[in-house]
């Protein structure tokens, strides 16, 4: 129960940080936010190590690596098309 | 130690991704702060590495591999037009992800007997149990609707899948699927070895998620979107508490804040409630005038000679893109004529409404593609009390956005949507193709007012051909 708790605590104080930074965001770059947030929340990535690193049996190991291949495709996408869309709006005169 | 140093290694990604999202309040700084967050997730996958002594078996590298080279071919490869497209299949993907690392997890956990499971199970630590159970099937829910929904809504911003009508007693049967969902939980949390009701649950939720999407309207895209950015997020950080893993958790609760706000400020801007966009349809239409009615014999169709001569004399003139523009390429034209009318003396600014694209935000990036600063981009409420003092506003293919019908008719179907207030300015310029209604399926009085020229024409055509008439002129 008590790790619940916490770890309960941690997720809405979480949301609670979210809010007041995302609202900051301005509508132009709206779209960066969300390829850059797509990018961040392929952190189950962590979870997917290890699950293919330490699971011992195939069906796991399977799972893992799958999770491990779609996890990065967030991850490397998310990051690279948002650096792609920001740097276009650096780029002036 | 080694797992005191994953620990830290969670903190420091943490904190290291909010700044990276805080960094996203200024263009300026937001290149280097989408590093920021790059690191964070390089900081916690090492540090995972060495909490759980991963030292690479090969088929982690294979999958590392793989997924890097898909993403980055993805991230490179991807129009700016398609955008939404791409930000849709990463959506669809992190779902994935979480529910089959819950999945991994589940089958994992229930063989070690040492696992978290066995040891609560033995220790009849009831609390443990039920938290990594309703997580595991809240992932399954969660994560299977955000799959299936986001590959829905990739095909019809692709094209492929169009928008078939609403089926009847469609929240009736969401509503079942989610009974049943509710059922196979239960059968989880009494028989914990029963791993066919997880994939039971992600099976259901697949369903629902190809069910909730393919109803939605395209002109409600942007509303889908983000609110499956949102529960990819949400899936995420359900994983969190299968796997009692806090950097899952903070990052999951950050993205689904991220994405709700987006929700509320699309249907904002849509004047529509949420659950209008998932389960209404549009008003019935025809309560208003006909087209004939509307446009009959006022509609003024110019020419880009004249339209040069109108522009000649202008100290200020504000472009408004929708999405006509997008589809015809034309962004990379409009710049050039930004550039004529500028190297004349003329104001030249942009103004956005927040639906003009396909997902939040999406009409700036295309212009920034195009090279257009973005201190001339404006948004709705700053640019709208400036029209009036604006000689010429250019409308590039866009429409129910513009139209006056929104303010003025309060029985109209768009009647309290926020619209961009062009009709106040000297001249309205519409470059449309034809006068065919947008998503809203309603004539535009805008088109027929007295101050409005229409040059029908592709946008990208008629941009060009513009731009060579004010150059001659």
């Amino acid at each position: 129960m008590e790790t619940l708790l916490i770890f309960l605590t941690i997720f809405v104080l979480a949301i609670f940080v979210g809010v007041e930074i995302i609202t900051k965001v301005p509508p132009t770059l709206h779209t960066p936010l969300m390829s850059g947030s797509n990018a961040i929340s392929g952190i189950t990535l962590v979870g997917a190590l290890v699950a293919a690193g330490t699971g011992s049996d195939l069906v796991t190991i399977i799972l893992g690596v799958l999770s491990i291949i779609f996890a990065t495709i967030n991850v490397v996408g998310g990051f690279l098309v948002t650096n792609r869309m920001l740097s276009m709006f650096r780029r002036k005169d | 130690m080694a797992i005191a140093v994953m620990n830290l290694s969670y903190l420091i990604a943490s904190i290291l991704f909010i700044f990276g999202l805080k960094g996203l309040a200024k263009p300026r700084t937001a290149v280097r702060s989408n590093q920021l967050g790059a690191l964070g997730m390089l900081i916690a996958v090492v540090g995972t590495l060495i909490g759980n002594q991963i030292i690479g078996p090969q088929w982690i590298i294979l999958g590392l591999v793989i997924g890097g080279a898909v993403g980055a071919l993805m991230a490179q490869r991807v129009q700016m037009t398609d955008m939404p497209q791409m930000v849709a299949l990463l959506n669809g993907f992190g779902g994935l992800a979480s529910l089959l690392v819950a999945g991994a997890e589940l089958t994992h956990e229930w063989q070690k007997p040492d696992g978290v499971l066995q040891t609560a199970l033995n220790a009849g630590n009831v609390p443990i149990w039920v938290q990594f159970m309703i997580a595991t099937a809240a992932t399954a829910l969660i994560g299977g609707v955000t799959f299936t929904g986001s590959v829905v809504a990739f095909g019809k911003l692709q094209g492929i899948i169009s928008d078939p009508p609403r089926l009847p007693g469609q929240q009736i049967i969401n509503g079942v699927l989610l009974l049943v969902v509710l059922g196979l939980t239960g059968v989880l949390l009494v028989d914990p070895a029963a791993i066919w009701a997880y994939w039971a649950i992600v099976a259901i939720a697949s369903v629902l998620g190809v069910l909730l999407v393919l109803g939605i309207g395209g002109a409600d895209m942007p509303v889908v979107i983000a609110l499956l950015n949102s529960y990819s997020g949400l899936a995420a950080a359900a994983t969190g508490f299968v796997l009692n893993n806090v950097a899952l958790i903070i990052t999951g609760a950050l993205v689904g804040a991220s994405g709700v706000i987006l929700t509320m400020i699309m249907c904002k801007a849509m004047n529509r409630s949420l659950t209008n966009v998932l389960f209404g349809v549009w008003v019935a239409k025809g309560a208003g005038q006909s087209a004939d009615d509307v446009y009959s014999g006022k509609v003024k169709a110019s020419s880009p000679d004249e339209l040069a001569l109108l522009l000649d004399g202008a100290q200020r003139v504000v472009i408004v893109p929708g999405f006509g523009m997008a589809v015809a390429q034309a962004q990379h034209a409009v710049r050039e004529l930004a550039q004529v009318l500028e190297a004349r003396g003329t104001q030249v600014e942009f103004a956005i409404h927040p639906v003009a694209g396909r997902m939040p935000g999406h009409m700036n990036v295309l212009l920034a593609e195009a090279d257009i600063p973005y201190e001339k981009v404006k948004e709705m409420d700053e640019i709208n009390p400036t029209f009036e003092q604006t000689d010429v506003a250019i409308v590039i293919g866009a429409n129910d956005v513009v139209n006056p019908e929104a303010r003025t008719n309060p029985s109209s179907p768009i009647a309290g949507m926020p619209i961009l207030d062009v009709h106040l300015a000297r001249s309205v310029v519409v470059v449309k193709r034809s006068l065919s209604p947008g998503f809203a399926g309603i004539p535009n009085p805008l088109f027929a007012a007295d101050n409005t020229l229409m040059l029908f024409a592709d946008a990208k055509k008629g941009m060009l051909d513009l731009v060579a008439a004010i150059k001659e002129n």
